[in-house]
């Protein structure tokens, strides 16, 4: 790779620059959807497969708010985060809670057997056609260097950095934040001490579902939405939380970013077709050789 | 027969336990007992390859088994049982006496699953040799039921039942007494002593002091870490400082 | 045993008197899927059921299996006889390599992995054209053939493919109920104990993985020579949640109950065929409420229903 880099100079970087730069964007949105996982993971032990499915309604409720209720952008996105929260806090009361043996494989299946049934419906609402959302601010590119942007690509990186500083000052500064870390530490312990763990749950699920639906919403523009775009995303969010070490923190954001990068750069130096394999091929590698994450300290805990 | 050189434990910063060395004869019962945080299971944890030590070797019939995982103790004729009965819960009680016979049978996952005649003939050894332990800890008649059906004090007999299927040498029990009545620890301290009458050395952790000073032949002490004393029952009864470290020290 | 014995030929007679009931009609080509997902669901559940191992990737293992008897009977011109079992192998070997690193995590990361490890080769079948013909698949597998039969109706693809399926079951049943079968079910109900009466668990666990995987290529093999053409979206993710749901409505660890499940997931999409698209919400509901409702899967909770219908029943009588 580096010898054809140098052979075909300059207009080789401002490729490089290109990809590095779309990369980033779509790393932020699989560092938001993987935040969500760790979110849920922390205060449950439970890694929700359903995730994916509120990054697509998101997008999905955006349109249904947009085209239906013809309510302008900046009024569209709040309704469908709200809408998009509220199907998952219904998820958590429905499926979650009443489980009555909640070992992991029961998890694992009823948190499939929820995204399943949730994309199924959205089949049913929207239908199997891909549909496309209006950018926030036109589509004029920006050039920066040898490289060009879509100022949607700048709304992402703002609104991803919002939203962790948010998420930061929530669950540093906030007193429901504090107790959902306790949760974290120890989910017993916190509930010995007076913290109403089953309402934590409930929230941990409202804070990632409502990040997921963002996540989705701002992504849709560039990509189109359709009822089943929350698989793959999810995934993805997957990989970057596990880089991250299921942190709900900026390990998990440099994890999402750099997932971004290395499938931006691997889609366009290598071959577009594998750019799903090498979120994977990466999944596995973490899986296998640093469970922990590439910034945790040693600790086997969670495999 | 085991011998515990050294040990060391450290979990991040905190010293579990500290140089402790003692040895166990062949075809005794010995007991470890001490304080609360004392580290006996800690010490049984690591003689039984659950953890791994952070410096000292433990010897068995003068081999180095230190960091050697529970599978390969086992086949070293080493076995253990648990505080909190750990059974196979889905399985009947006869069945999990089978499982314990798994190091003496040899049959291949095809093998079996092909029914070769060799596979069938040693089906049958299993099934009768098993029963013979459900006999000698006094279950026979629930062969039949579920596992997880059982009432404690049952379950800790089919976990003995289940450890001695595997013909040990040796026999490590962790606390046996706990969660027993009177009337089944007394049944216990007799099934120990026909444990040990079969030729299988016993080590055994227990909180129940007058189980271990009535079966024991010798006696481990450990406080805060650290082997506090060692020697037959009366011996330890009357050690001073075994005295202050059970009732506090005054001065 | 003999109980055993006894369920299994009369599972037997049932299977091979179907086809007189249907005389090769519609309903037999799909007869033939149920064989085929039977087999799949079973592999699935030694892994699940059993040894209490999640994958979600075996649709992968199905395809690998399809896929390289196909690209050997078509490709190299091998006779499919040779291609199965070299295929059998092949995929063996591979699952037994992936197994060690996979099968140490556990839970939800075991889950994530072997997904992982479906999507993977499902990427492959899609990119690989040369071999595999990409998104538009392979066709031209040839049959079956034995003794001069060629194996190209349904029904006598029928008795080919439940022949195979009949002697997983067996094979199955006998695992079950072996030194090798407890064992499993042992590392299933507590790791620890199993281990230290000397189970090694993690060998086990890579050796069942390996032999779910092989059933499922073997699976994969008769797929392509009955169906003599694939293409990679036979064998995506959702197949493998397909087949999840299989095992879990039939029942965790009952032979007969992946029959169950089996059957009632092939057959029901060809009840439901107006309602087509809407499979995917039934698979769904289905998961979610047999979890929630039926833990134990149809084998158990049905008896279990009757048995409550019957009390309540008895109860009434004497009010």
């Amino acid at each position: 790779m580096s010898l054809s880099l140098l052979s075909r100079g300059e207009m080789q970087f401002d490729q490089l620059l290109q990809y590095t730069l779309s990369g980033l964007s779509t790393g932020a949105i699989y560092a938001l959807i993987g935040i969500g996982f760790s979110i849920i993971y922390n205060a449950t032990g439970i890694i929700n497969f359903a995730q994916g499915e509120f990054v697509m309604l998101g997008g999905l409720f955006t349109l249904t708010c947009l085209d239906l209720l013809k309510l302008p952008i900046w009024a569209a996105v709040p309704c469908a985060v709200v809408a998009s929260t509220v199907a998952g806090l219904l998820f958590e009361r429905l499926a979650i809670r009443p489980l009555k043996a909640p070992t992991p494989i029961n998890l694992v299946i009823i948190t499939i057997g929820g995204s399943i049934l949730i994309r199924g419906l959205a089949m049913l609402a929207w239908g199997k056609d891909t549909h496309s959302i209006p950018s926030f601010s036109g589509d004029d590119p920006i050039a920066i260097g040898g490289a060009t942007i879509l100022p949607q690509h700048l709304w992402i990186l703002a609104i991803t950095v919002i939203i962790i500083i948010i998420n930061k000052y929530y669950f540093y500064y906030t007193i429901s934040g504090k107790a959902m870390r306790a949760c974290a530490y120890n989910r017993r312990a916190a509930g010995l001490v007076g913290i109403d763990v089953r309402r934590m749950v409930l929230f941990s699920f409202l804070i990632s579902s409502a990040m997921g639906a963002m996540a989705g919403i701002i992504v849709a523009p560039l990509t189109m939405t359709a009822y089943d775009v929350g698989v793959m995303l999810g995934l993805k969010g997957f990989c970057a939380a596990i880089i991250g070490g299921m942190s709900s923190g900026m390990a998990t954001v440099v994890g999402g970013l750099l997932l971004g990068i290395l499938e931006s750069l691997g889609a366009g130096l290598i071959s577009s077709g594998y750019k799903d394999a090498i979120a994977f091929i990466i999944l596995l590698l973490i899986l296998f050789i640093r469970p922990q994450g590439l910034f945790g300290k040693a600790d086997s805990e969670r495999v | 027969m085991l011998e515990v050189v050294g040990i060391t434990q450290i979990f991040g910063g905190v010293t579990a336990l500290e140089d402790v060395s003692f040895s166990i004869r062949k075809g005794d019962i010995t007991g470890v007992i001490g304080p609360n945080g004392a580290g006996k299971t800690t010490l049984f944890n690591i003689i039984t390859g659950i953890y791994t030590q952070t410096s000292g070797k433990v010897l068995f019939e003068e081999k180095d088994v230190s960091g050697l995982p529970p599978e390969r103790l086992a086949r070293l004729s080493m076995v253990r049982t648990f505080q909190n009965i750990e059974l196979f819960g889905g399985m009947t009680v006869h069945e999990n006496v089978m499982v314990g016979m798994h190091t003496k049978s040899s049959s291949s996952l095809f093998s079996c699953a092909l029914k070769m005649p060799w596979s069938i003939f040693e089906e049958r050894r299993i099934r009768e040799a098993s029963m013979k332990w459900l006999e000698f800890t006094g279950i026979t008649e629930l062969a039949d039921v579920t596992a997880a059906n059982l009432p404690f004090g049952k379950g800790r007999l089919l976990e003995i039942a289940r450890a001695l299927a595997v013909e040990p040498r040796i026999i490590l029990m962790d606390e046996p007494a706990a969660g027993l009545n009177s009337q089944e620890t007394l049944a216990l301290g007799q099934l120990i002593k026909r444990i040990r009458d079969l030729g299988i050395t016993v080590l055994l952790v227990e909180h129940d002091m007058e189980l271990v000073m009535d079966i024991c032949d010798r006696i481990v002490v450990l406080n805060l870490g650290r082997k506090l004393a060692e020697g037959t029952p009366r011996e330890i009864q009357d050690n001073p400082d075994v005295i202050s470290a059970y009732l506090g020290d005054d001065d | 045993m003999k109980r055993e014995l006894i369920k299994f030929i009369c599972f037997s007679l049932f299977v091979m008197l179907m086809p007189s009931f249907f005389k090769g009609g519609y309903l037999m080509n799909v007869l033939v899927f149920v064989g085929i997902n039977t087999m799949l669901a079973i592999a699935l559940n030694l892994l699940l059921g059993y040894a209490g191992q999640i994958s979600l990737g075996h649709a992968g293992f199905f395809g690998l299996g399809a896929y390289l008897s196909g690209i050997m009977t078509v490709t190299y011109g091998w006779n499919p006889w040779q291609a199965m079992p070299v295929a059998a192998i092949a995929v063996g070997c591979l699952a037994y390599l992936i197994g060690f690193p996979i099968l140490k995590l556990k839970g939800h990361y075991l889950a994530m992995a072997t997904l992982g490890i479906g999507i993977i080769i499902y990427i492959v079948f899609n990119e690989t054209y040369d071999l595999t013909g990409g998104p538009s698949g392979l066709s031209g597998i040839p049959n079956l053939e034995l003794g001069g039969i060629v194996f190209d109706t349904d029904v006598k693809n029928y008795y080919l493919i439940w022949t195979f399926t009949l002697a997983v079951v067996l094979f199955s049943i006998n695992l079950a109920n072996s030194r090798v079968g407890r064992a499993l079910r042992a590392v299933h109900d507590s790791e620890v104990a199993a281990r230290v009466v000397g189970v090694n668990a993690r060998l086990l666990k890579v050796q069942v993985f390996a032999l779910s995987a092989v059933l499922s290529s073997l699976a994969g093999s008769l797929y392509a020579h009955t169906m003599t053409f694939i293409s990679p979206a036979s064998f995506g993710f959702n197949f493998s949640v397909e087949l999840l749901t299989m095992v879990v409505i039939g029942g965790l660890g009952s032979v007969y109950g992946s029959f169950l499940g089996a059957a009632l997931l092939t057959l029901l999409p060809e009840f439901l065929r107006s309602a087509n698209d809407y499979d995917i919400i039934i698979y769904g509901g289905l998961l979610v409420i047999m979890v929630m409702f039926m833990p134990g899967g149809l084998v158990r909770g049905i008896p279990d229903l009757f048995k409550k219908v019957f009390k309540t029943k008895g109860g009434a009588d004497h009010a």
